[in-house]
């Protein structure tokens, strides 16, 4: 291996169903498309060098998700974007690719920002929802595992969790049915807390319960800074001398 | 008019079920035309899940030269599992395409492939969902003519009730030809409704429309006759044959799934069809004659292929692979041109005596050697003279031999149980022959460390083969001679631990010869059957053989028939056979001589190889062998 790549890309719209063996597969096939030289594993059954750090779930959509991708050749960085973007499905969009520094990369991802959508949900009780839910210490939910139920905490991961007020309308169109947007930032910790697990925590705190599926978008994921409570790019490393 | 998208109201569902991207669509190389741009709109359905119907290759093929023409449009539609569907009844979302998700019924042919009976019960949902009434009489012109095709298509009858057409054999060119029938009646207005489409369909002697025949039958339940009730539609219908594959070479590009699916590899076509003659084959005796695709565009086709779909493995398919020609020089010129780029590849269907050592390496060079695959069907000489399936134990012996000794330790064995004449000491013969491959092996590798898998499925009697006037073994006895082979394979202390062992119940077959072999009257037992609840038959963890006689005890009720009337009976020369009227060119003489010749171990040579035995084929359907060798070579690609 000559070169190690660290790529983010997002999944969008109908291809959040993808589940996180659909993806690999989508990106091996891509890598072999388009003729990017992917270095293999030796032995007996070799495997393309690709790494993925923390998928988000099956039917999330994300704008932050990672994976490494080693080299037999070193490789203009653009060009692998975008010919690694132009393999790849529609909704399967890479957005940026750089060169590996030192350190791991899943290590640095230590939080996500999750967006929220709940058509049909009331504004209000979402908004008392929510301070019922930051006054909580701890907020046992349950979900099912392939190790069956399993209860835990979702409160201590949940870093901040509000309400959003975005204009969903666009200029001449009729005011859409109500809506809630939720923002939150979730630490990554063991069992990971995910989105859905926060909502049932708003469940059973304030019985706050919206008519439909929630659409959940990954907006970022990196190291948490202290100060902001937000997380950072996790590429800074890679891009701290200036232009790599 | 515009159709709009249901996929907004798919959405919705999709959090809720199992696998949702399998019906989200936007596969690479998937293709999404202007609705109103386009005057002929095919829905084409495989009836069963979409990891088992996107890889098809004969939607594959249509969706690709359909979708070529001007002013047509093909989009994809498979089977929704249950989750899917209880949630689409409830919310009123209709069965849908996964190209652009739009309604099946806006579609003007819903053009269904089925490549097994056991995905009937799969297309009554379809058409139910698809808001489509079930029996073809009751569909108006809003509704698509509903056209099946596919090996289980040369006996449509059990489902003659749902279809308003079938067509036999090669799709490419009909499928063309039905286009260019829409387009020019459209044109002129749609004079006279679906029924004169139909009429104009039927009188080609290309398409068969049930509705335009009358079943006559006699006091005992046989079919006296199968008439035409009206003028100007022929009574018999043809199969179609593509002449020249090199000039049909579909897929180009092939439709890369994010969802996982059966086969994950880009598959070539090497030949149509089978002159072996194996007596158990429908495949090898509807799909004659031979035609090779020839070694230049078979390389051209997996240059293309693989750079289309990014796919490591190439599958070089057809009825038994290993006897195209050139398949050495094919074999050798692919290995040499993919060395060292992960490409893998594979030859599915192998016969034992086509099968030599130096191809088996070339398969391998890039892969590993985990398993090798024979089908010697049956367990005895006298058996597999019965079926024609002309290896002798010697070839077998021999074959597996060379293989353990260039370094496989696996070796897979196929076989059927429940063949015509077929004895317990048949059955108990594949145990012998099991135990003489390890022996071999062992004494060929000087190593215990050879293993091999019997694997046994049922045998079907089916439409257009000599056995088509044969006793299906009932299940009792199938599954008694498999518990036997069962204990005798285990019970050896030398090698039994060396021998792996998979079979099925016996249960699954009976239904599918019932629905194989029936008449239209087995429809109102494919109804019944639906309306419990049936779906998936082909999936053991769906399929109910209880609520399938339940069912026909109903469909059959003031019938003379029953379902060993359809099963197990042997029928007479004359018996008017429930498809007699659908041509696969097979001469109804040739095939009666070849049963007796079966059940006085007599064995037919290969056409290919040796002259013609008059099958009738080729003069009735104006065709030919198209064979090899070319002596070309494939040149190497310059590596990018």
């Amino acid at each position: 291996m000559v070169q190690r790549l660290r790529v983010r890309y997002a999944k969008r719209g109908r291809l959040r169903f993808t589940s996180h063996r659909d993806i690999s597969r989508a990106v091996e096939r891509a890598v072999r498309r388009s003729g990017i030289p992917v270095a293999y594993s030796a032995g007996f059954s070799p495997h393309p060098k690709i790494s993925y750090a923390g998928a988000a779930p099956t039917g999330v959509a994300s704008e932050a998700e990672y994976l490494e991708i080693g080299l037999s050749s070193a490789c203009d960085l653009e060009r692998v974007r975008a010919d690694l973007d132009a393999s790849l499905p529609p909704g399967l969009d890479v957005l940026e690719v750089v060169e590996a520094r030192s350190g791991s990369l899943a290590d640095r991802l230590e939080a996500s920002v999750w967006r929220l959508r709940l058509p049909g949900a009331d504004v209000a009780a979402a908004e008392q929802a929510v301070k019922e839910f930051e006054a909580a210490d701890r907020v046992e939910v349950e979900r099912l595992t392939k190790k069956g139920m399993r209860r835990f905490d979702a409160r201590e991961a949940v870093r901040s969790v509000a309400v959003v007020n975005e204009q969903e309308r666009t200029a001449g169109q009729e005011p859409g049915p109500p809506c809630v947007i939720l923002r939150m930032v979730v630490r990554h910790e063991t069992p990971a807390v995910r989105p859905d697990d926060v909502l049932m925590g708003l469940r059973l705190v304030a019985g706050f319960a919206p008519p439909s599926p929630p659409e959940v978008t990954r907006l970022a994921q990196g190291p948490l800074d202290a100060t902001t409570g937000e997380p950072g790019d996790p590429f800074d490393v890679e891009r701290a001398d200036g232009d790599l | 008019m515009s159709v709009e998208s249901l996929f907004p109201r798919l959405e919705a569902l999709l959090p809720k079920v199992q696998k949702p991207i399998q019906y989200v669509g936007g596969e690479l190389n998937s293709t999404v035309k202007d609705w109103d741009e386009a005057t002929v709109r095919w829905a084409l359905m495989y009836p069963d899940a979409y990891e088992v119907g996107l890889p098809n290759q004969g939607v594959q093929i249509l969706y690709e030269i359909l979708n070529e023409l001007p002013e047509t449009l093909a989009e994809r539609t498979y089977a929704v599992w249950p989750d899917l569907e209880a949630l689409m009844r409830s919310e009123g979302v209709p069965q849908f395409t996964v190209d652009a998700h739009r309604p099946v019924r806006a579609f003007d042919v819903l053009g269904v492939s089925f490549s097994t009976e056991l995905g009937y019960t799969n297309l009554l949902t379809a058409l139910d969902l698809a808001g489509i009434p079930l029996d073809a009489v009751d569909r108006t012109d809003d509704d698509p003519i509903v056209l099946a095709g596919g090996h289980a298509a040369f006996n449509p009858e059990p489902i003659a009730d749902f279809l308003d057409a079938a067509v036999l054999g090669d799709g490419e060119q009909i499928a063309i030809a039905i286009s260019e029938v829409i387009r020019e009646w459209k044109g002129e207005g749609a004079p006279g409704g679906r029924d004169e489409l139909l009429m104009r369909l039927a009188s080609t002697g290309g398409v068969y429309v049930p509705k335009f025949y009358d079943v006559e039958y006699h006091p005992d339940g046989r079919i006296k006759r199968v008439v035409p009730n009206r003028s100007g539609v022929p009574s018999r219908v043809f199969k179609h044959t593509v002449m020249d594959l090199d000039e049909w070479p579909y897929p180009k590009k092939p439709l890369v799934p994010l969802a996982e699916t059966v086969h994950e590899r880009f598959s070539v076509e090497i030949f149509r069809g089978c002159t072996r003659g194996c007596r158990f084959c429908q495949a090898g005796m509807i799909t004659r004659p031979v035609r090779e695709r020839s070694i230049t565009t078979i390389g051209d086709m997996v240059e293309a292929g693989l750079k289309e779909s990014g796919f490591s493995e190439v599958g070089l398919l057809s009825l038994s692979s290993a006897d195209h020609s050139e398949i050495g020089e094919v074999a050798k010129g692919l290995a040499d041109r993919y060395e060292g780029t992960q490409t893998g590849l594979s030859l599915p269907s192998t016969r034992v005596d086509a099968f030599n050592i130096d191809l088996a390496n070339e398969f391998s060079r890039n892969g590993r050697r985990s398993g090798l695959t024979f089908a010697p069907e049956g367990g005895s000489e006298r058996m597999r003279k019965v079926i024609n399936k002309m290896v002798t134990e010697e070839d077998l012996i021999r074959t597996v031999t060379t293989a353990y000794s260039q370094g496989w330790r696996q070796v897979k064995l196929y076989f059927m149980c429940g063949l015509p004449t077929e004895e317990d000491i048949d059955v108990l013969g594949i145990a012998d022959l099991a135990k003489k491959v390890i022996k071999a092996g062992r004494e060929a590798t000087g190593s215990r460390d050879v293993r091999c898998t019997v694997s046994i499925g049922g045998f079907v009697p089916k439409p257009h083969t000599p056995f088509q006037w044969a006793s299906q073994c009932d299940h009792e006895t199938v599954d008694r001679r498999l518990r036997e082979l069962r204990d005798a394979l285990r019970g050896d202390k030398e090698y039994g631990r060396a021998i792996g062992y998979r079979y099925h119940d016996g249960k699954p077959s009976i239904v599918e010869g019932l629905l194989s072999r029936g008449d239209r009257r087995v429809g109102s037992v494919i109804r019944a059957v639906w309306e419990d609840g049936g779906r998936f038959d082909g999936w053991s963890e769906h399929f109910s053989y209880d609520r399938w006689m339940a069912a026909a005890e109903r469909g059959f009720s003031g019938e003379p028939v029953d379902v060993d009337w359809y099963t197990t009976r042997e029928r007479e020369e004359h018996e008017v056979l429930p498809w007699d009227h659908l041509d696969a060119g097979l001469d109804r003489e040739w095939l009666w001589q070849d049963w007796q010749d079966a059940v006085n171990d007599v064995e037919v040579e290969d056409c290919r190889w040796t002259p013609c035995y008059d099958c009738g084929v080729c003069p009735t359907m104006g065709t030919e062998i198209q064979i090899g060798p070319t002596g070309r070579k494939l040149l190497p690609l310059t590596v990018v």
